[in-house]
C-alpha cells in the first residue's frame, strides 16, 4: 500500500500567503499610480517603471549570485518597495536614473542585508528614499510646476510643494483643501491625493491586510498636535486640516508605517507606534532642517517596533 | 449572538456529511480493545485468553483514581492479551476478541423504549458512570465520573453541553442530535441532578439550524434545559472558550472549569450517560463521521469501540482513494494523523476524514513578516510568533514566562499564518521541553 502524510495538526490552512498579501499590496497602489500618471505624466511612468524593474532585478541578481538562495521575486514584495520608492521622490526627468540608485540601497542595503523579506528592521523603500534626499538634496527637492492635467513633456519646471511653502513663510499661496485631497497640488508621485490614497488603504482594510490602528493613530496625532500648536499660534503654524492633506502623511500612515514587517504585532503597540510617527512627523516639520519629517519619523518608529513588541504584549485570556 | 471574545479563525466548514443518517456498522471477525482509551491509567485486564465474553460485560477495570472502566464491545473468545499499537504509533495494553455472534448480558436494556424517569441519587448517578466506563467524548476523554464528582470547597453553578463541533468535517454531533433528541435531553437532566445546577446550557453553532430547532423543540419538554445557538467561530468547541462564550466566565491560566463553577460535557457523552443510566449500555459504541471530498460517499456510522480503521474504511467506501494522501481522527484543525490504520478505534474517536493528496500537502515554509495574525487569531491571547523562535533557539524557561503552557494547540496560529510556519508544531515541542524542563527541577 502507499505510504500515508502524517503531520501535526492543523491539516487545513487559510488562503492567506506571504505572496497573496504583497500583489493584494500592489493592487491597492494602482490609484495612487494613476493619479500620479494623469498629474506628472510619463515622468511619472518611467519613474515606476524603473524603481519597481530596478528593485525586482537586484533581488533577483542578489538572490542568484550572493545569496545564492532560491529567488524570490515573484512574492511581490519587491514590486511594492519598487512603487512605494517610486511614489516617495519628485516626478522629474532626474528621478528616471537617480531612484534606480534608491532601488539598489532599499533593496541591497535595506531588506536583503538583513535576510531578505520579514528580516529587516528598516522600511526598504523609505532607507532608498531617505539615502536618495540626503545624498541629493538638490534633485530630491525641485518639483515639478503643479498645473494642467496629463502634460506630456519631460522639462522639468521647478514648482513648490505646499510644505516648501510654508518652510519659507508663503503661506497665503497654498492651494484650497478640496484641491489637496483630489491632489491638484504639488509634491512626490503618490502623496499628491488623498483620495487615491484612501481608495487603497480602504482595499487593504477590507482585506484585512492592514488594521486601522496605525493609520488612525498616526493621522489623528498628527491632526490633533498641530492642531494645538495652531491653535496656540495661528500666524506660524498650519492648520490641522492642511497638515494631514500636504506631504507624505497619508501615504506614510496608510502603506508605509504599516509595513507589516517593521510595524509592531500587537494592537496597542501599534497605537503607540503611529502616535509616535505623528508626533515626530509634526515635531520634524516644524523645527526640523526638513520641509517634510514622514520618512524620519516612520524609520525612527522602525527602530523603536523591537521595543514595542517587548513592552505591549497581547491581553492575555482570564488575566 | 454570542460567542467568545478573543481570536479565533473561521475555516472552510464543509459539513458534508450532515445528511448521511447513522448507519449501523456490522461486526469484524476481530476487535482489538485498549486499555487506556480515556485520560490517566490504563485499566487492568480482568478477562484472560480462552475466555468467553459477552457484550457489554467488563473487561478491563479501573484500579487507579484517574481510569475508566473498559467493557466488551463484542461477544467471543478472548485471543490474547497483548499490546497493540494505536492509531498514532504508540504501543498500549490491549485485549484480542474473536467474535463470535452478537451475545449481550442480561442486564442491558435492548428495547427501543425511552425511558423517561430517573430517581436514582447524584450518588448513584456518579457510581454509575463509573460502573459503565463513561468518558468524555469531545477528545480529551476525561473520566466523567471524576469530572462529576465536584471536589470539597466547589460548587458548579453551570452545567454546559458542548454540540458546538467547530472542527470542519465531523457530523457525528449533527446527527445524533438530529436523531436522538430525547435521548440527549434526558441525559442533559440526569448529569444537571448529578451536579445539582438549576440550568444546563446546551451551545450549538448557528451553523446548524436544524439541531438547533430539533434541540430546542425538544428542551421545551424538560425543565433547566436551555439550547444556546452561537456565532460560527472555531475553536468554540475548547472548553474554556465555550464557557466564556456561554457564561462570559474566563477560566484562568492552570485552573480547571470548575474553579469558574462549570461543567462542560459533549453532547455526545450525554447520549452515552442516557444508555448508560436508563438503559445499563457501558461505552463500548459511539458516533463516527466517515468523510473527505473526494470520497465516494459520505457516512456517519455507530461503531463498536475496537473495530480497526481499516474495516471501517473496508465497510464504508471500499478502499482508500488512489491518490489518498493522509487519514485523519478528529476533525482537520486539532484531528491527529492516523499513522497505522491497522488500529483500532477507541471510545474518543469522532471522525475517519481522508484527504487527497493535494491537501494533504503543506505548502513550503517562507520567512515570518511579523503580520502579527498569528497574535490577532489566538483565542488565548499568546504570541505565536515569539514561541516559534524560543523554542527554535532553546530558551525554553523565556517560553515559560511567556505562558506557553496555557496553549490549547487549536491550531489558529499555523492555519492562519501566510508565510506557512507550523507554530502549532513548534509549540507543541516548545510544551514538551517546558514540561521536561519543570520535571527535571523537581
Amino acid at each position: 500500500m502507499k505510504l500515508l502524510n502524517i503531520s501535526g495538526s492543523p491539516h487545513v490552512h487559510s488562503d492567506e500567503s506571504t505572496k497573496k498579501i504583497m500583489w493584494r499590496v500592489n493592487l491597492a497602489l494602482i490609484p495612487m499610480l494613476l493619479v500620479a500618471i494623469a498629474y506628472f505624466g510619463l515622468n511619472a511612468l518611467l519613474i515606476s517603471l524603473v524603481s519597481v524593474a530596478c528593485c525586482v532585478l537586484f533581488q533577483w541578481l542578489i538572490e542568484k549570485f550572493i545569496l545564492k538562495v532560491p529567488t524570490t521575486i515573484c512574492d511581490g514584495s519587491a514590486v511594492v518597495t519598487g512603487l512605494l520608492l517610486a511614489f516617495n521622490v519628485p516626478a522629474t526627468a532626474d528621478m528616471i536614473w537617480l531612484v534606480a540608485i534608491g532601488a539598489l540601497v532599499a533593496i541591497a542595503i535595506g531588506k536583503m542585508s538583513f535576510g531578505g523579506l520579514g528580516k529587516n528592521p528598516f522600511n526598504p523603500a523609505l532607507v532608498g528614499r531617505v539615502f536618495l534626499l540626503i545624498s541629493f538634496p538638490v534633485q530630491m527637492t525641485t518639483w515639478p510646476t503643479v498645473g494642467k492635467w496629463f502634460p506630456m513633456s519631460f522639462d522639468t519646471v521647478a514648482g513648490a510643494t505646499p510644505l516648501g511653502l510654508l518652510k519659507e513663510g508663503g503661506a497665503e499661496a497654498l492651494p484650497q483643501a478640496w484641491e489637496m485631497f483630489v491632489g491638484h497640488i504639488g509634491g512626490s508621485l503618490g502623496e499628491v491625493s488623498a483620495l487615491a490614497i484612501l481608495i487603497g488603504a480602504i482595499y487593504l482594510l477590507c482585506r484585512k491586510i492592514i488594521s486601522w490602528h496605525i493609520p488612525v493613530s498616526f493621522i489623528g496625532t498628527a491632526f490633533i498636535f498641530s492642531g494645538i500648536l495652531w491653535l496656540v499660534n495661528p500666524e506660524t503654524f498650519v492648520d490641522p486640516l492642511t497638515t494631514i492633506l500636504t506631504g507624505g502623511i497619508m501615504l506614510g500612515a496608510c502603506f508605509m508605517a504599516t509595513d507589516m514587517v517593521t510595524s509592531p504585532m500587537s494592537r496597542s503597540g501599534q497605537l503607540i507606534f503611529g502616535v509616535g510617527c505623528g508626533l515626530l512627523t509634526i515635531i520634524i516639520r516644524n523645527w526640523g532642517a526638513y520641509p517634510e519629517g514622514v520618512s524620519f519619523a516612520i524609520l525612527i518608529m522602525n527602530a523603536v517596533t523591537p521595543l514595542l513588541n517587548r513592552w505591549c504584549k497581547p491581553v492575555r485570556f482570564a488575566n | 449572538m454570542k460567542t467568545f471574545k478573543m481570536g479565533g479563525v473561521h475555516p472552510e466548514e464543509n459539513k458534508i456529511s450532515s445528511s448521511a443518517v447513522i448507519e449501523q456498522m456490522p461486526l469484524p471477525a476481530q476487535v482489538v480493545v485498549l486499555m487506556n482509551q480515556h485520560l490517566g491509567a490504563p485499566a487492568t485486564p480482568v478477562v484472560a485468553k480462552g475466555d468467553k465474553v459477552r457484550v457489554g460485560q467488563l473487561i478491563g477495570e479501573a484500579q487507579a483514581f484517574m481510569c475508566a472502566n473498559v467493557h466488551s464491545p463484542v461477544s467471543g473468545t478472548v485471543a490474547k492479551v497483548d499490546v497493540c499499537k494505536d492509531a498514532f504509533g504508540f504501543a498500549k495494553p490491549a485485549i484480542y476478541i474473536n467474535v463470535e455472534g452478537d451475545d449481550w448480558v442480561e442486564t442491558v436494556d435492548r428495547t427501543p423504549d425511552i425511558k423517561r424517569e430517573c430517581n436514582l441519587e447524584p450518588q448513584e448517578i456518579v457510581a454509575k458512570l463509573k460502573e459503565m466506563g463513561i468518558v468524555g467524548l469531545g477528545g480529551a476523554t476525561f473520566p466523567a465520573h471524576i469530572k462529576y464528582n465536584v471536589p470539597e470547597g466547589k460548587k458548579a453553578e453551570y452545567l454546559i453541553i458542548n454540540a458546538v463541533e467547530c472542527e470542519p468535517y465531523l457530523t457525528s454531533d449533527h446527527r445524533v442530535m438530529m436523531e436522538h433528541a430525547e435521548e440527549i435531553c434526558i441525559g442533559v437532566s440526569i448529569l444537571r441532578k448529578a451536579l445539582g445546577v438549576p440550568n444546563a446550557y446546551i451551545g450549538i453553532e448557528n451553523n446548524k439550524p436544524e439541531p438547533i430547532a430539533v434541540m430546542t423543540a425538544m428542551s421545551k419538554n424538560f425543565q433547566g434545559i436551555i439550547v444556546e445557538p452561537l456565532k460560527v467561530k472555531y475553536p468554540q468547541g475548547a472548553e474554556k472558550q465555550l464557557i466564556n462564550a456561554i457564561t462570559g466566565r474566563k477560566v484562568p491560566s492552570g485552573k480547571l472549569p470548575i474553579d469558574v463553577g462549570c461543567v462542560v460535557s459533549n453532547v455526545g457523552t450525554a447520549f452515552a450517560v442516557y444508555e448508560a443510566v436508563q438503559k445499563n449500555k457501558p461505552l463500548i459504541e459511539n458516533i463516527l463521521t466517515v468523510t473527505g471530498k473526494k470520497l465516494p460517499s459520505q457516512h456517519n456510522y455507530q461503531v463498536r469501540i475496537g473495530i480497526t480503521y481499516n474495516d471501517i474504511i473496508k465497510h464504508s467506501i471500499g478502499e482508500l482513494p488512489e491518490n489518498t494522501g493522509k487519514v485523519i481522527s478528529g476533525g482537520p484543525m486539532m484531528g491527529k494523523a492516523v499513522v497505522n490504520l491497522d488500529a483500532p478505534t477507541t471510545k474518543g474517536a469522532s471522525s475517519v476524514l481522508v484527504m487527497d493528496e493535494s491537501e494533504a500537502r503543506r505548502a513550503p515554509e517562507t520567512n515570518c513578516i511579523r503580520c502579527g495574525k498569528c497574535v490577532n487569531a489566538c483565542p488565548m491571547g499568546l504570541e505565536p510568533y515569539l514561541f516559534s523562535s524560543l523554542v527554535k533557539n532553546n530558551r525554553i524557561e523565556e517560553a515559560k514566562i511567556h505562558n506557553i503552557l496555557d496553549c490549547i494547540e487549536c491550531g489558529c496560529c499555523f492555519f492562519s499564518c501566510p508565510a506557512n510556519k507550523p507554530l502549532t508544531d513548534e509549540i507543541r515541542l516548545g510544551k514538551n521541553r517546558v514540561r521536561a524542563m519543570m520535571a527535571a527541577k523537581k
